[in-house]
């Protein structure tokens, strides 16, 4: 029992950071209709600006998180606005592909200002554990799903509450009509980038945490998103949290049982669950669990 | 229309009007204008002449090029003509290479074979993945536009699972097998014989043997474009719902059009795996079907022509990075520090082309072509 509510958490913790990442995405979904694959590259640099603010500048930690996600907005932004902002009206696809190469050109960034060495962040939880409800479990694991859910919740309740949100929102709904409302749309979108920029810098600081550190290779964990953003609906925050939340549990429950359950599947399989779970509900919900279908005009 | 469709052409260009048509067939031909016919034709006596002038690691990158060709114009015919994006071709071209590898190669302790002719290797490295694309292609006819390209990522993680981890069939994760033995109607390809009193090594073979795959695939491709079947590609593409509206069945369509695509990726695959040599089940991961797509985007979304164009560009790149880099001073060498390396400009490069391909030249290559190509034809008018 020990063993699998550990597991759970464990789960819960990684799937927050999946969440984090996943919002982000569906932040920039909703405003441009582009998928940003640039958001793994995005989230090493967060690692790194984190790093480099707490380890290096010696900065208290939090002030260095919140630098590192001011840094990493402005790179976001700066990319929506030299790479993708001529894309707009282009399909959806071809923007995708731009945020591709974006994506390249910044894991090649990161690769050269990481080279090969292992950051850590400097964060304060380290390998310590603490009890809740009479199990041990890592203060990580419950730093992850605070910090999540917290910055998750203040991008909801900015959505929902402050007039900027507002403008965001109408943005998504119909970026011809809130133009015409005097929503300046192409701020809109660099906003989108600054706060993916920002979520991802978080999720990246987290990732690095406790025993894993950060490598230039750490980036690929958040295509890990993508499945997640698909399983809980393109457009739905509330859809890529729980859908996070699921596909972190689900793995961290895989890592722990199917070696020794279902060994016939072959080591590292948590590797591949997300994406069988994604597909196994595109089977049922084509437009995710929480997307809202497509209707078309004819 | 009972006029016989190729006599009214040729009085048409026997009277020096060679653009006029008098007929939907030939105003449909692949080469529809003398021109076309003359240079295309000389292309493919230079192009067969030129391994015998070229140095053995360029013949070779030549035949990277085929390979990528051939790929690629898979991918252009369900991504840029029936306009499903698929990020799985990686996948595809995996499974391809490791059925030629079952079929031809040889049988060891750690990996099965069975050593069988290039004559049947090669098309079941084509027709596996085609089955295997054809019970994929209801999945993904299901869904959409990205929510398609991320289901067909997960197809690239799923498969990199399984080839890791079947050992039997691809040598398991790091280590790798050999590929599927290049011996055609009972020729071995690998050994040197001559020809008209010239040597012909083992590359030139590649060469030759690709480009031909290359030229009956392409002719194929170009045709089934032009086919009621290419035209059903573009309407899905176009207006999908108008295209069903109209008679033509989705299902069947994409379906047609993810098994075809999966062919060719299956014969890319086994052919690249041969011409590379040992391969690792690793090599088929996301940045190969980046690499796929490039080839498509940079060449030209829904041409065949295109295709091949994208398939130079992207894999001589690099090679043209890494000669020119010998002259930048700020691009470290395979030895010293500076402050880049060549792969890393490579990459670099790489990306930043796509990006300015899309913003700048949507069309890609085959854009530029046409731009050019007209330029010159109304010369000296600008229209």
């Amino acid at each position: 029992m020990d063993e699998l509510i550990a597991s759970v958490v464990r789960g819960l913790g990684i799937g927050s950071t999946y969440a984090l990442l996943g919002v982000g995405f569906v932040i920039i979904y909703r405003a441009t209709k582009v998928i940003n694959f640039a958001q793994p590259a995005l989230m090493i640099l967060g690692g790194y600006f984190t790093s480099l603010f707490a380890t290096r500048a010696g900065l208290p930690f939090p002030v260095a998180v919140v630098a590192a996600m001011v840094a990493v907005a402005a790179i976001g932004a700066l990319c929506e606005r030299v790479a993708l902002r001529p894309m707009v009206g282009e399909p959806p696809f071809a923007a995708a592909m731009v945020t591709v190469g974006v994506f390249i050109v910044l894991l090649i960034v990161a690769f050269r200002l990481i080279g090969t060495q292992v950051l850590t962040v400097g964060d304060p939880w380290g390998l310590s554990r603490t009890s809740v409800l009479g199990v041990s479990v890592a203060q990580v694991d419950i730093a992850k799903i605070v910090i999540s859910l917290v910055a998750i919740g203040v991008i909801g309740v900015f959505l929902a509450r402050s007039r900027l949100g507002l403008a965001m929102r109408a943005t998504a709904l119909d970026q011809e009509v809130a133009l015409a409302q005097g929503v300046d749309v192409g701020r809109i979108f660099g906003l989108s980038w600054a706060i993916a920029g920002a979520l991802a810098a978080l999720a990246g600081m987290l990732i690095g945490t406790a025993s894993g550190g950060i490598e230039a290779t750490t980036a690929l964990v958040a295509l890990k998103a993508l499945p997640v953003i698909i399983l809980g609906g393109l457009d739905s925050i509330k859809g890529s949290v729980y859908a996070g939340l699921l596909i972190g549990v689900a793995e961290s429950l895989t890592r722990t049982y199917q070696p020794e359950h279902a060994p016939f599947l072959g080591a590292n399989f948590d590797v591949v669950v997300p994406y069988v779970i994604m597909m196994a509900v595109l089977m049922v919900r084509p437009y995710g669990l929480f997307g809202t279908p497509e209707v078309q005009r004819v | 229309m009972s006029v016989t469709t190729e006599g009214a052409r040729r009085r048409g260009a026997g009277r020096g009007r060679p653009l006029l048509y008098t007929s939907y067939a030939a105003d449909q031909a692949i080469w529809n204008t003398p021109a076309k016919r003359v240079w295309t034709l000389a292309l493919l006596v230079a192009v067969l002449a030129l391994p015998f002038y070229l140095d053995r690691d360029l013949t070779s990158l030549l035949t990277t090029v085929f390979v990528y060709a051939i790929g690629g114009i898979g991918l252009n015919l369900v991504t840029g003509y029936a306009g499903q994006v698929s990020l799985g071709h990686a996948f595809f071209l995996g499974l391809g290479a490791y059925t030629a590898a079952v079929f031809g190669g040889e049988a060891t302790d750690d990996v099965v074979g069975l050593g069988l002719d290039m004559a049947i290797w090669l098309p079941l490295a084509g027709l596996v993945p085609a089955l295997v694309g054809f019970a994929v292609a209801p999945l993904a006819a299901r869904v959409r536009g990205l929510y398609l390209a991320i289901l067909t990522l997960g197809l690239v993680f799923i498969g990199l699972h399984i080839f890791n981890e079947a050992d039997s069939i691809t040598g398991g994760a790091g280590v790798g097998r050999a590929p599927a033995e290049p011996v055609l109607f009972g020729v071995d390809l690998t050994t040197r014989f001559e020809l008209f009193g010239t040597r012909v090594n083992r590359d030139m073979v590649y060469y030759i043997l690709c480009l031909v795959v290359l030229v009956v695939l392409a002719v194929a491709a170009r045709n089934l474009t032009r086919s009621k079947w290419g035209r059903a590609f573009a309407a899905v593409r176009d207006r999908d719902v108008a295209a069903e509206v109209m008679g033509v069945s989705l299902l069947r369509t994409k379906t047609l059009a993810f098994t075809i695509s999966s062919f060719y990726a299956g014969i890319a695959g086994a052919l690249l795996s041969v011409v590379v040599g040992r391969i690792s089940p690793n090599t088929w991961d996301l940045f190969l079907s980046i690499d796929f797509l490039a080839v498509v985007l940079i060449g030209g979304v829904a041409t065949i022509t295109g295709s091949i164009m994208g398939a130079a560009f992207v894999v001589l790149l690099p090679r043209l990075v890494d000669e020119l880099s010998a002259y930048l001073p700020f691009i470290s060498g395979h030895t010293g520090e500076g402050f880049l390396s060549v792969f890393q400009l490579q990459t670099m490069i790489f990306g930043a082309l796509i990006v300015l391909f899309l913003v700048l030249e949507p069309r890609g290559l085959y854009g530029l072509w046409v731009r050019v190509r007209n330029y010159w034809k109304a010369w000296p008018f600008s229209y």
